[in-house]
């Protein structure tokens, strides 16, 4: 089962790559990654979904939350969260199925972006699973094109957020490790 | 940046707006960076300076810092290692962009896998040329991004004092290690306005120091409740200068204790519960001790497959508390049934205290228990030491090692370099300090030696440092013979020459039917003309006899010296515990003779 990352971090050059290099140096492979900034424009948002050893699953969460730009990383696979997906699709289908197109895209909640003769560009969010299947269908009616933004996640709990306070120079000195 | 934990992520960041405040002293950047290496405490780091460095080199003309020109770069990192361990202060060494950055990449890694607070100075080319394959450009940032603690690339002139004082800060704190940073040649250029930093906030830099109050109780409890308990003390013992704490820990806890190649020193090996260093080429005893102990007490250590052998079997016995102050390591390898995360230091204090608190409540109940154990580890110390045997006709690597070892009486700075002659020294020089044994443990770089004596030694000129290498380490270090010379640093080298690069040769010997390959040094330069072109003196023997001589010679001289040492080139190091095999299953000598236990 793929392992969802959700990570708080620094809006920083080099910052995503610190994050994806505690998975590529492992050897693994990130299946999907977004990231936008939050509120605070000088922090990010990072939700990624990965397939890990499960054994190690606890030990990449560890070193990304010991990056220094790293705010929190939090595994959301088994905690209480939301993931949704969002995929443009472009369908060039046949006159004749034009209705049931638009049909099956209101079955699957998802709306006309762009309409021409060849066909249409559709949107749909919802869950990544749910999204499969619409692109199964869809594909059934003629040539398709895709874009799937990745899963975008939430957590439903309020995870305390520990952050470190400000360290005067005097105490940051060298040889003079900090008490926090 | 948001620090507010209720408001992080959620809300803006309600900043009072920025005034610019230019009233500090006009300086460049290269003179800024100076002023906050002497802040640091800075008093001499180890570099090489190329085209875009000159800016800084220039302004360095006029300043106190001391600087030591090294005759390659990775060995600036090498020497920062060295005189860090020596100190525990933050090494710092500098390099120019492209090459002079690639350079260092080594040392760097060094430095992360051994846990040395490093800072790196790199130039980068000028800002305008990033990105356009400039003369000398590589993209060290990203080169070092794997390869350091933290790296930073510095943009203007304005956050460079920041910056500097984040990567001093980074380096040293926490579990330490190696900080980079890049500033392209502009910004050494660049002129502003100086203000001296005064606060430090990394809101992302987690650092866990005191240690769960119940955790450690519990650990306490344990340690009382436990009839073959057993210290594990690693690096982060010498690193985190807990030696002291550890010592009293011990003595309240009565436990028999090992450090790790990398925690040598950190109990004196003349404690009476020291046994040795555990491991693949660990004693005996010491792995024996490992193997049956019911309580492991971890303390600043990460369960490295060269002391763990196989997992599975690892004191398959044993409760285990792990003291470390890297959440990443507890459980990394191995689940303890008492986690603890933080300064090894600060805990041991505690756990101390606790224990003499408690003890009135166990009594004497495990007495008998606990007596029969130290009888069981002396008994394995006894049964099979470490061996000492000297021959009358050839110098044996273990017989060169026993007199250094006689001469240092404990008290000399030991830089070693990597192979067979790294663990007959580990094992047979004793340490009575810690910051006395210095090595590359995890990343295992050969050409170690010499230029972390030389960092060594320029912390401690007075005392006696010795640099032992195998001839092939040695001939990764022979540049720096000059910066040794120049710098008439009385480094004691001591080359042991068996004319192969003697630990591939054993496991060849030992797991590839002696089919040696590519192991053998058929040239060797004379050494007493290569000291002498240096302007030190040099010497050759081979002699059993001549050893102790040689080396009170050697001693006596008040300059470097080169002692070229000839041991017999086919001894193994034992005991070994084969690549994957549990620590139990130790191959004792010539004739493998595999333990077995129950």
């Amino acid at each position: 089962m793929l392992q969802t990352i959700s990570i708080l971090l620094e809006n920083k050059p080099g910052a995503l790559l610190r994050v994806t290099g505690v998975l590529s140096a492992r050897g693994y492979n990130i299946e999907t990654l977004t990231v936008a900034k939050t509120i605070d424009p000088e922090l990010s948002r990072m939700t990624i979904t990965v397939a890990v050893d499960d054994r190690l699953r606890g030990q990449v969460v560890k070193q990304m939350n010991k990056l220094i730009n790293v705010l929190q990383a939090t595994d959301l696979t088994d905690a209480p969260g939301v993931i949704r997906e969002m995929v443009l699709l472009r369908v060039r289908c046949a006159q004749e199925s034009r209705t049931a197109v638009l049909k099956e895209a209101e079955i699957f909640h998802a709306r006309v972006v762009d309409s021409s003769i060849e066909g249409f560009a559709l949107e749909a969010t919802g869950l990544p699973e749910k999204l499969d299947e619409f692109i199964d269908v869809m594909g059934s009616y003629g040539e398709i094109e895709i874009s799937r933004s990745g899963s975008v996640a939430m957590s439903l709990e309020t995870k305390k957020l520990r952050l470190q306070p400000p360290v005067p120079m005097s105490l940051s000195q060298h040889g003079v490790p900090q008490a926090v | 940046m948001s620090h507010d934990a209720q408001h992080a992520g959620h809300a803006p960041t309600s900043k009072p707006a920025q005034k610019v405040v230019e009233t500090g002293k006009l300086m460049s950047g290269s003179e800024m960076l100076l002023e906050c290496l002497a802040r640091e405490g800075v008093d001499v780091f180890f570099g090489y300076p190329g085209g875009v460095t000159i800016p800084f080199y220039d302004a360095l003309v006029d300043h106190h810092i001391r600087h030591v020109l090294v005759r390659h770069e990775e060995n600036a990192c090498f020497a920062a290692e060295g005189y860090s361990k020596a100190t525990g202060k933050v090494g710092v060494c500098c390099a120019t962009s492209g090459p002079g950055a690639t350079n260092l990449v080594t040392g760097l890694v060094d430095a992360m896998m051994d846990s040395i607070p490093i800072v790196a100075i790199t130039g980068q080319v000028h800002s305008k040329l990033i990105g356009s394959d400039a003369f000398q450009e590589a993209d060290t940032f990203g080169i070092t991004r794997p390869a350091t603690k933290h790296n930073f690339m510095v943009k203007t002139v304005a956050e460079l004092p920041q910056i500097i004082h984040e990567a001093f800060y980074i380096a040293a704190s926490g579990r330490p290690g190696p900080v980079l940073v890049d500033i392209p040649k502009d910004v050494f250029q660049a002129k502003g306005h100086y203000t001296p930093v005064d606060t430090i906030h990394l809101p992302g830099y987690k650092v866990f120091t005191e240690g769960h109050t119940g955790q450690i109780r519990r650990a306490a409890q344990l340690v009382l409740e436990a009839e073959r308990p057993l210290v594990y003390a690693g690096g982060g013992i010498v690193l985190g200068n807990a030696s002291a704490e550890l010592t009293e820990f011990v003595d309240a806890a009565e436990a028999p204790t090992v450090c790790t190649l990398m925690g040598l020193g950190g109990l004196s090996a003349d404690h009476p519960n020291y046994i040795s260093m555990p491991g693949m080429h660990g004693s005996y005893a010491a792995n024996m001790a490992m193997t049956d102990c019911d309580l492991l007490i971890a303390l600043g250590t990460r369960f490295d497959d060269r002391v763990t052998g196989q997992l599975q079997t690892f004191a398959r016995g044993a409760r285990v508390i792990h003291v470390d102050i890297d959440p990443a390591e507890v459980g990394k390898n191995r689940n303890p049934d008492i986690p603890i995360v933080g300064d090894v230091k600060r805990v041991l204090q505690k756990m101390t205290k606790v224990l003499h608190e408690l003890k009135p409540e166990f009594g004497h109940v495990k007495d008998a228990a606990r007596a029969a154990w130290r009888k069981q580890v002396r008994g394995w110390m006894d049964e099979h030491p470490y061996d000492r045997v000297h021959s009358d006709e050839v110098i044996r690597p273990q017989h060169l090692m026993d007199e250094i070892d006689r001469v240092s009486g404990g008290e000399a700075i030991v830089c070693s370099d990597v192979g067979q002659h790294q663990m007959w020294a580990a094992q047979l020089i004793r340490f009575n300090q810690p910051r006395l044994w210095i090595n590359s443990g995890g990343l295992g770089s050969m050409g170690f030696g010499v230029p972390s004596a030389m960092g060594a030694q320029m912390a401690c000129p007075d005392k006696l440092v010795f640099a032992i290498c195998g001839d092939g380490g040695f001939q990764m270090s022979i540049p720096e013979l000059a910066t040794i010379a120049s710098q008439g640093l009385p480094v004691k080298i001591i080359c042991m020459n068996n004319g192969y690069l003697g630990m591939v040769r054993q496991w060849q010997t030992l797991f590839y039917n002696n089919r040696l390959s590519a192991v053998k040094l058929d040239c060797f330069p004379e050494a007493e003309l290569l000291a002498n072109a240096y302007g030190f003196k040099g010497r050759t023997i081979d002699k059993p006899w001549q050893l102790a001589e040689a080396l009170a010679t050697a001693i006596a001289d008040p300059g470097p010296y080169l002692l070229n040492v000839m041991v017999s080139p086919y001894e193994n190091v034992y005991p070994m515990v084969p690549a994957g095999a549990s620590i139990f299953e130790m191959v004792l000598g010539e004739k493998p003779q595999p333990v077995a236990v129950a």
